[in-house]
């Protein structure tokens, strides 16, 4: 038997768990990944002159990290290593990929697909304003460079990462100025039900939460923000506070998201079909249980398949995996796949549960006000998108990013395609579904136009 | 259902074609309905690189490339705006002796056509473009000329359409062509929204079909196959960079894959496209750049512009367009079914003649006879004797 | 205004000399490019459509949003840059009257 040829895209935990599976099963995998260390971002490794303890840098989930890390490591002499190494692009049956400028074509029989998430954001008057980062972007500081984004920060947004990032800055010693949640306490109640399948995570959301109350950093609720404001880089932000105040905070840094949005584009690139998932209000790929995608060969796992974290991508990378190599043939342990399915099922109650608590603030979304820049990179108002959607005629996002250039710059969209979505459903009074997904486009990052295929030896 | 208005003219697929053609026909005042299977512009038309370049093309389209280039200028005047049209020079330059002699003979046979070339020796061309690689030998400049957006121009078109009073359908397929009496049925299913998959029957008196690569099995459905093929041009587009890059540059050369063409838009991107062109998939209706033929045009493209290589891109796209073996498009009315008139088969080089290619069919289907020749695009060319 | 980031542990790293338009900077071993060069200045780029100053957003190589120049011309992203000594970079592109000339 010709030797399996499986590609893993991603050393996270998803990418990592489903190199295991790989190896125990006696397939040597390519593992690919980006960054030069495995870990992905939830369990990004520091640098090598870094000295800072695991517990310090993971907290409760230090552990976890260092499982992560030790597995991948003992993993390395049986894999196909190639980090440093971005996939640009993927054709049928083949991943395209390119370390440093020399561009490699990886022919496979199954690539599971583990890339991960990035923010979710809304635009804000001022977002673009240099001091204002993701929370990814906060934490990634922190947590990979030992370094705050400003000397006192406000958080925004919602979801379970705003009050982990702000308890963490707070516990760094970071003066943090507030917390805003766009969601209301009520909600967060309300979903206690749900969330209470996973409790020790719940606890864990209780206990920032309240350390956050002992630090003395005051937690807004049902907030809207108003603006980020500055002349050359962010000094204040502005909100009205759940009980209709206006209020401004100084501040000369901001980290804000709205949850986590899944990484697609390889899977779009694979030809895999989307579907639109209400809760999220966001196209994911279309998976089985197990992470099939709807393309023949390939497989989707962790939060780039369904934003689920950091223990639910172990589950789901080991899971397609095993699927990935039960269709190519050989055995696998159905018993082993109905456990990981069950805990899986968990973690899916849990997410619906996180959805009702931390809403995506669509209203905020569709209410970006006209001068305010939707896409950072090509620099588009929410006004120009509305006046071509009005004027021009736009269906669909597609067709306003070729009339507008709305998501057509250098991230792809992956920064302005969710609020783009929201605006233009608002402008045709249709429903976001109605309104579909930006395609994504090769390369899946920026590629070096010194970029040169291999040699064949 | 049956639409309830018989129309002068329905027009098959909206290109560009499609849409100008529609333009010009309600101008002169013919009734019109458009019927689209996607949105208008969203395949060769949209895609394309953008080039509005006369220079190369065969002689015999050099009236039609030139009336053609009359209505560019008046893009304002007739839609409402200009679809980025820059008309800041487009240049040809090429590398070997064989390539500037070729190059050379045009500039001199296409004064004939009235298009003047301006030729640039290698000094003449580093001091005018100091940019461009130094072992380029030759360049040719036609100063006219320029480039556009194509994203921009079909759904202009199909915009003025409507405004002068045609109905453009879009999300609509076209099953069947059936003479009905004088005229001819037109049989489509909705391919979108609430109505999906519904039927509707249009009546006119002419057919227009200027829908691109699937033209080919219309003409073959009504008794005239052409040899058309389905190919996938390879686009892509820089990180936005100072805007310096005034002409649209392309490469002459008779090599296989090493004719590539770059274009800087104002705000600073730098697109791109040539090399080879893939096989696509009719069926699929979406059609993805190669890889490795993206890797291939990028040290062309460096060799060209040579600052270009400390760049990156940022997108890649492809498309389908319908080629004939001569390059040459067809035009005209039908050779078996008359009332049938063709305009489709552009080979990669549509864009610039677009609006042309309306007006001429307009003035074709109202008036019988064109005051710009197109008889060598007519598809009897491709007639097999039985 | 002087440095964005703050450094809150990990100072006890060799130091490298980095060049920001024009000017030496000191920065540590293990720094991203976008760490250090934001510990000393407020920005690292202008957008090229004229709405301002930027200095990044996601930190992680998906926002695009930190490339500089070299003094060469060249582009990197700094957050996915790890600095090292002697490293030159500029907030705006260089060079403005000869790019893209030939040498």
């Amino acid at each position: 038997m010709a030797e399996l040829r499986v590609v893993i895209v991603g050393a996270g935990p998803a990418g990592v768990r489903a190199a295991q599976a790989c190896v125990e099963a006696g397939v040597r995998p390519t593992v690919i990944d980006e960054s030069g260390t495995s870990g992905g971002q939830i369990y990004r490794r520091q640098p090598a002159q870094f000295t800072r303890p695991y517990k310090a840098l993971y907290g409760f989930e230090a552990g976890k990290a260092k499982a992560i890390h030790c597995t991948f490591d003992d993993l390395v002499p049986h894999l196909d290593y190639r980090p440093n190494t971005l996939a640009w692009n993927v054709s049928p049956g083949v991943l395209h990929c390119v370390q440093g400028e020399v561009a490699e074509a990886l022919p496979f029989d199954a690539l599971i697909l583990a890339t991960g998430a990035t923010d979710r954001l809304l635009p804000v008057r001022g977002w673009t304003m240099a001091g204002c980062y993701s929370l990814g972007a906060a934490q990634i500081a922190l947590k990979a460079q030992a370094c705050a984004i400003g000397r006192r920060v406000v958080f925004l947004g919602t979801g379970p990462l705003l009050y982990l990032i702000s308890y963490q800055y707070a516990a760094a010693g970071v003066d943090v100025a507030a917390v805003l949640d766009t969601s209301p306490f009520l909600g967060q109640l309300n979903a206690l039900g749900p969330m209470a399948a996973r409790p020790t995570l719940l606890a864990k959301g209780i206990y920032y939460r309240a350390q956050l109350l002992l630090r003395g950093v005051p937690v807004h609720t049902s907030v809207t923000p108003l603006a980020i404001d500055g002349d050359d880089g962010v000094a204040a932000v502005r909100f009205r506070s759940g009980r209709g105040q206006e209020e401004q905070l100084a501040c000369d840094a901001v980290g804000m998201g709205f949850h986590l949005r899944s990484e697609t584009q390889l899977a779009d690139l694979a030809r895999c079909d989307f579907t639109f998932d209400p809760d999220l209000g966001q196209w994911v790929p279309q998976v089985d249980a197990d992470g099939r995608g709807s393309t023949s060969g390939v497989y989707l796992a962790g939060d780039g398949a369904r934003v689920l974290g950091a223990d639910a991508a172990e589950i789901s990378g080991e899971l397609a995996a095993l699927a990935a190599l039960s269709d190519l043939g050989l055995d696998v342990s159905t018993s082993r796949i109905d456990k990981l399915r069950r805990r899986q099922r968990r973690m899916e109650t849990f997410r619906r549960g996180l959805a009702t608590a931390f809403p995506w603030p669509a209203e905020l979304a569709r209410a970006v006000a006209d001068d305010v820049l939707l896409c950072r990179c090509e620099a588009i108002t929410a006004g120009q998108l509305r006046e071509a959607a009005a004027s021009q005629g736009a269906p669909e996002v597609n067709r306003a990013k070729a009339l507008v250039r709305v998501g057509m710059g250098r991230c792809q969209g992956r920064f302005c395609g969710a609020a783009a979505a929201e605006v233009l459903a608002e402008v045709r009074g249709d429903a976001l579904e109605q309104v579909g997904r930006l395609r994504g486009q090769a390369p899946v990052k920026p590629l070096a136009m010194t970029t040169r295929q291999e040699e064949k030896a | 259902m049956t639409a309830d208005t018989d129309v002068d003219v329905i027009v098959v697929g909206g290109g560009l074609m499609g849409t100008s053609a529609a333009f010009f026909l309600r101008q002169r005042g013919y009734s019109v309905t458009l019927l689209e299977r996607g949105l208008v512009g969203q395949q060769a038309s949209g895609v394309n690189f953008g080039n509005v370049r006369r220079q190369g093309r065969p002689l015999e389209q050099l009236p039609l490339a030139n009336r053609s280039r009359e209505i560019w200028n008046r893009l304002p005047a007739l839609l409402g705006e200009d679809c980025e049209f820059l008309p800041c020079g487009q240049l040809r330059i090429c590398y070997d002796a064989d390539a500037a002699q070729n190059v050379e003979r045009y500039a001199h046979d296409a004064r004939d056509y009235g298009l003047e070339l301006e030729l640039l020796g290698p000094t003449a061309l580093r001091a005018r473009y100091p940019y461009i690689g130094h072992d380029a030998l030759l360049g040719s400049l036609g100063p006219q000329d320029g480039h556009a957006n194509p994203r921009l121009l079909t759904p202009a078109f199909a915009r003025a359409a409507v405004r002068e009073g045609a109905a453009v359908i879009e999300n609509t397929e076209v099953l069947a062509i059936e003479r009905q009496g004088d005229g001819f049925e037109v049989n489509t299913t909705r391919r979108a929204g609430p109505h999906n998959n519904s039927s509707t029957t249009y009546r006119g008196a002419a057919i227009l079909i200027t829908s691109g690569a699937w033209a080919g099995a219309m003409a073959a459905r009504l008794g005239e196959p052409v040899p058309l093929v389905a190919r996938g041009p390879q686009m892509g587009v820089t990180e936005p960079l100072p805007y310096r890059v005034e002409p649209s540059i392309g490469v002459k050369s008779d090599l296989p894959g090493q004719t590539v063409y770059l274009r800087q838009v104002s705000r600073g991107n730098i697109v791109f496209g040539g090399g080879y062109r893939n096989d696509v998939d009719l069926e699929a209706i979406r059609a993805y750049p190669a890889p490795e033929y993206t890797l291939h045009q990028l040290p062309l493209m460096a060799r060209v512009l040579p600052a270009m290589a400390k760049a990156h891109i940022i997108r890649t796209w492809s498309g389908i367009e319908g080629y004939l073996p001569d390059n040459l498009p067809i035009m005209g009315e039908s050779a078996k079914v008359s009332g049938v008139f063709y305009a489709f088969g552009f080979s990669g080089a549509g864009f610039q003649i677009g609006p042309g290619v309306g007006d001429v069919m307009a003035e074709l289907i109202a008036t019988g006879r064109t005051s710009t020749p197109i008889d060598s695009f007519h598809i009897r060319r491709f007639a097999t004797t039985e | 205004m002087s440095g964005r980031f703050v450094r809150m542990a990990e100072q006890h790293r060799p130091a490298v000399t980095i060049v920001i338009d024009g000017r030496s900077y000191s920065a540590m071993q293990g720094d991203t490019l976008l760490v250090a060069v934001l510990s000393h200045v407020s920005t690292l780029r202008q957008s090229e459509f004229g709405d301002g100053a930027r200095a990044g957003f996601c930190l992680m190589g998906a926002c695009q949003d930190c490339w500089m120049w070299t003094p060469e011309g060249e582009r990197l992203r700094a957050c996915t840059t790890e600095v090292i000594s002697g490293m030159q970079v500029l907030t705006q592109a260089p060079t403005e009257d000869a790019w893209p000339n030939c040498g």
